[in-house]
């Protein structure tokens, strides 16, 4: 049996309010390709961010055994000295420096006060021919395209003398022949030893590369697949990724008349703000009734916010193109104003960054889509804003002192309600919720689906996007399938389960390949 | 628990403590002459153009800390513009007062312009502005003094040996007209808080401790009568002060009151969020440099009456005078936090170090590097706070 060489033992983590990881357990042999899988959220990157000392050593519990010796980093450096390199899924290169210059940022190669400019572009050239890559080291990271990007990252962590090398979701961005290239690379890798850890959402991309593949699911290590000895077909990996208890978790909802069509999309196109080529949104029709839940299930890419934003007064995206249909009359949304006019609201995955003020109290956030409401000619009456701050911090349980609380000393759970109320109180018909219990508690989690459930009793329509398929499956009355900026299946709550939506992503995707 | 109520009630006054704080150590320093009737008269005079410079500088800060360093140019373009209108070209004074609100606003709206629409950083845009007005009010002035002789211009804008409102009583040595004043303006302070608390009561909604309230408004009824005693033992209420009350009392209802004020906490508190809610962020933008044109070419006015003459050195360092105000007075620089009563008490803490050290005969050199020291110190103060919040 190989060496084993890197052990992590009983890894917890845990934020406020929430256990990331939970004893989690995780074996790397030297010279295996060591597949990481699990759903969104459930602890992978975390787990990565613990090994290299993101999280610094203090912060977390449990042992990290590298090399035969326990491991207490407390920064990045001290992981990356031990040859430990992650390549996060967010390309971290400065696009107006030189791809050499980017190889050794905060490694550079001299003296410290006279940088050795020749050493520095000589040795980077070496290493991409080492990565496959034809292009200067002096050529402007801007100048390249994705793929190649991801390949200097690798070279990058090559001339960091990586021995242990962490890809998260390296394929994310990158198109069919650019993976296979990189896939082909890290086994190119392994034959010369080279250990790696790999973090991918694409199972075919897993069974092609990876010797084992340890599951990870709500913070726990689930189990370890061994391709010599176990079955790690595709069907298998899912069975494992989602396969969890769903009893309670959801409230009942009252058997519900679901009415008319209150809103439908049709052949919506979105292309992406900065490079306007790509397509972001392909072709993409839904609706939503009167007192329904229509889930929208897809993994992290898949469009899902883009295509909502882009409905939502075209917030994002340009060169948009299709039709939107509220109570059977066409509408054009063309700025947020209008769209909040038109009975639509938009509550945001990202409530730090896009929703709320983090640095204002509960009662400004809670009136800001709706100002009108509470104001005369323009002038706010400030009692009457209170008293709807008050009833909606009622009507939601939120947990505050007061609604003069500053939003940014609240948990997680109560922010997202007080972005719902700011929405509920803008008196929307439709809802489009985007990821409404990421990174909350399951208590606060639970109170969010009443709310859903309130909503859809009052006879609003409700859109949730949710990359948690537990979730999509207990909420909702019909499920779309989203992949790859496309519609790729459409399944009633009643048939749709979670393996029947994995596959339906998975088959879309290997179609295109 | 009291401990915490003293500990929240320190760090929400801070700066007015601050103030009495430096009020109190000149006092003991220059032997009590900083609190003289002519002191107290001259620090509003001299210092109405911080006033009022502050007060639209805290509009742009609010919107993300962004600043407008073109202020002291445009102060200085306006006048000079307008003592050439009046001088030279014998323009009657009404006509030369709308001219330069016009120039004010027109470079306003040219710089909002650039900075909301075409996303210019606000820094470089002013930086440009500074240079193109300082050069132009050479251009205007063409590099000389005029004199200002319209008694008219003067008198609306306070300036010369009698700016001030005349005493209507003609009482000897005690401004009958000015103490009046005081009186009726803490009754309308007092009825409108009643007003408000009733209103309340009869609504439902919560209402602050009665005992606070009392003394809130016994403090502050307080500070407005000795202050106008002290300017009625001098000449009386400075024209001056009649200016940027009115700039205060508008600014102030409108930041705290109205849609459009919340809406330059939204942007400067989180942009996207705020764009998100329907809400036209770059509009804010313009409307913040726009307002600051205004309220330039309004200390223009001021400044060149109370020089009675257009130099086109004038208004040097404005901007900065206008900016520490805003900082020591608790705006954030980060943007989305700060009051035009915060404000009001920074450019009353900076012109009390003013007045306080050329009393004591401080060398003007030193008088800069401590204003800068409390500048710097105001700052940090914001940002270590705002950091023990966080945690």
């Amino acid at each position: 049996m190989a060496k084993i060489l890197l052990e992590m033992k009983n890894i917890t983590k845990t934020f406020p309010g929430v256990k990331a990881l939970d004893n989690v357990n995780l074996q790397v042999e030297e010279g295996e390709i060591h597949a990481l899988v699990g759903e969104n959220g459930a602890g992978k990157s975390t787990l990565m961010n613990v090994l290299s000392g993101i999280y610094p050593y203090g912060t977390y519990e449990g042992d990290i055994v590298y090399d035969g010796e326990v491991c207490k980093f407390s920064k990045i450096k001290d992981s990356e000295e031990k040859g430990i390199v992650i390549i996060h899924q967010e390309l971290a290169l400065v696009p107006y420096m030189t791809i050499g210059e980017n190889m050794f940022l905060g490694n550079e190669r001299g003296h410290k006060y006279a940088l050795n400019w020749n050493e520095t572009y000589g040795r980077a050239d070496e290493l991409l021919r080492t990565v496959g890559l034809k292009e200067s080291s002096r050529t402007l990271i801007k100048d390249i395209g994705v793929g190649k990007q991801q390949l200097v990252e690798i070279a990058k962590a090559l001339a960091k003398n990586a021995k242990l090398l962490i890809l998260d979701e390296p394929t994310a961005s990158l198109n069919e022949s650019d993976s296979k290239a990189l896939l082909d690379l890290l086994l190119k890798f392994k034959k010369q030893g080279m250990t790696s850890i790999i973090i991918s959402h694409k199972l075919n991309e897993i069974s092609y590369v990876a010797d084992k593949i340890t599951v990870i699911r709500d913070g726990s290590t689930i189990e370890t697949l061994d391709k010599k000895k176990d079955d790690i077909s595709e069907d298998r990996i899912i069975k494992g990724m989602v396969g969890r208890d769903l009893t309670d978790r959801f409230p009942k909802r009252p058997e519900q008349k679901i009415g008319d069509v209150m809103m439908e999309i049709k052949d919506w196109t979105v292309y992406h703000p900065l490079y306007t080529e790509r397509k972001v949104v392909d072709n993409v029709s839904m609706n939503v009734r009167k007192g329904e839940v229509v889930g929208i299930s897809g993994l992290m890419g898949a469009g899902r916010t883009e295509l909502a934003m882009s409905v939502f007064g075209r917030s994002y995206g340009t060169n948009i193109s299709g039709t939107v249909k509220i109570k059977g009359k066409e509408v054009h949304m063309n700025t947020i104003k209008s769209a909040i006019e038109n009975g639509l609201a938009y509550v945001t995955e990202d409530r730090k960054g896009n929703g709320l003020i983090l640095s204002n109290p509960i009662k400004i956030n809670t009136t800001l889509a709706n100002l009108k409401a509470v104001s005369k000619h323009t002038v706010i009456d400030k009692d009457k804003e209170y008293a709807v701050a008050v009833e909606y911090k009622e009507k939601l349980k939120t947990k505050c002192p007061t609604v003069e609380q500053n939003v940014g000393n609240l948990s997680g759970g109560n922010q997202q309600k007080v972005l719902l109320a700011k929405w509920m109180f803008s008196n929307p018909d439709i809802l489009i919720l985007d990821e409404p219990t990421r990174g909350i508690d399951v208590g606060a989690k639970y109170e969010i689906y009443c709310i859903i459930n309130q909503l859809v009793a009052e006879g609003k329509s409700v859109i949730m996007i949710s990359s948690e398929l537990p979730e999509v499956l207990g909420m909702c009355d019909r499920i779309y399938i989203m992949n790859e900026g496309r519609m790729v299946g459409e399944l009633s709550g009643k048939e749709a389960t979670q393996e029947l939506i994995m596959s339906h992503i998975l088959k879309s995707g290997k179609k295109e390949a | 628990m009291e401990k915490s109520k003293v500990y929240d009630v320190v760090k929400k006054y801070t700066m007015i403590i601050v103030l009495i704080l430096v009020t109190a150590f000149f006092t003991w320093k220059t032997g009590g002459k900083i609190l003289l009737p002519q002191n107290v008269s001259n620090l509003i005079a001299q210092n109405a153009y911080v006033f009022v410079l502050a007060t639209g500088m805290l509009l742009c800060i609010l919107t993300g800390g962004n600043i407008d360093l073109s202020v002291g140019s445009v102060v200085c373009f306006v006048g000079a513009i307008g003592a050439t209108l009046m001088e030279s070209k014998g323009v009657n004074v009404y006509v030369a007062i709308l001219v330069m609100v016009a120039v004010g606003l027109l470079i306003g709206a040219w710089q909002g312009f650039w900075i909301a629409y075409m996303h210019i950083p606000p820094f470089i845009t002013t930086l440009a502005g500074m240079l193109v007005f300082r050069g132009l009010s050479n251009v205007v002035l063409q590099g000389m003094t005029v004199s200002l002789k319209s008694e008219t211009f003067i008198k609306i804008f306070g300036g010369g040996a009698d700016c001030y409102i005349p005493d209507l009583f003609g009482s000897e040595g005690f401004n009958m007209t000015c103490m009046l004043v005081g009186v009726i303006a803490c009754a309308i302070y007092v009825i409108i808080q009643l007003k408000n608390r009733i209103a309340r009561a009869k609504k439902g909604y919560e209402m602050d401790s009665l005992s606070g309230m009392l003394v809130k408004t016994i403090l502050i009824c307080a500070v407005i009568l000795v202050f106008m005693f002290r300017l009625a033992q001098y000449k009386g209420i400075p024209t001056a002060l009649i200016w940027v009350m009115v700039v205060v009392l508008i600014y102030g209802y409108i930041t705290s009151n109205t849609t459009v004020g919340r809406y330059f906490y939204a942007v400067g508190g989180n942009e996207k969020a705020t764009k998100l809610s329907g809400i036209n962020t770059e509009n804010v933008y313009f409307l913040a440099y726009l307002n600051m044109g205004l309220l330039a070419a309004l200390a223009g006015m001021l400044t060149i009456a109370r020089m009675t003459s257009a130099q086109p050195t004038y208004g040097q360092n404005y901007e900065m005078d206008a900016i520490g105000s805003c900082f020591i007075g608790g705006a954030s620089a980060y943007g989305g936090t700060g009051t035009v009563p915060g404000v009001i008490v920074g450019a009353v803490l900076m012109g009390v170090i003013n007045l306080g050290m050329s009393i004591m005969g401080v060398d003007a050199n030193w008088q800069k590097v401590v204003k800068g020291l409390v500048l710097l110190a105001a700052v940090i103060f914001d940002v270590v706070s705002k950091k023990g919040g966080r945690d």
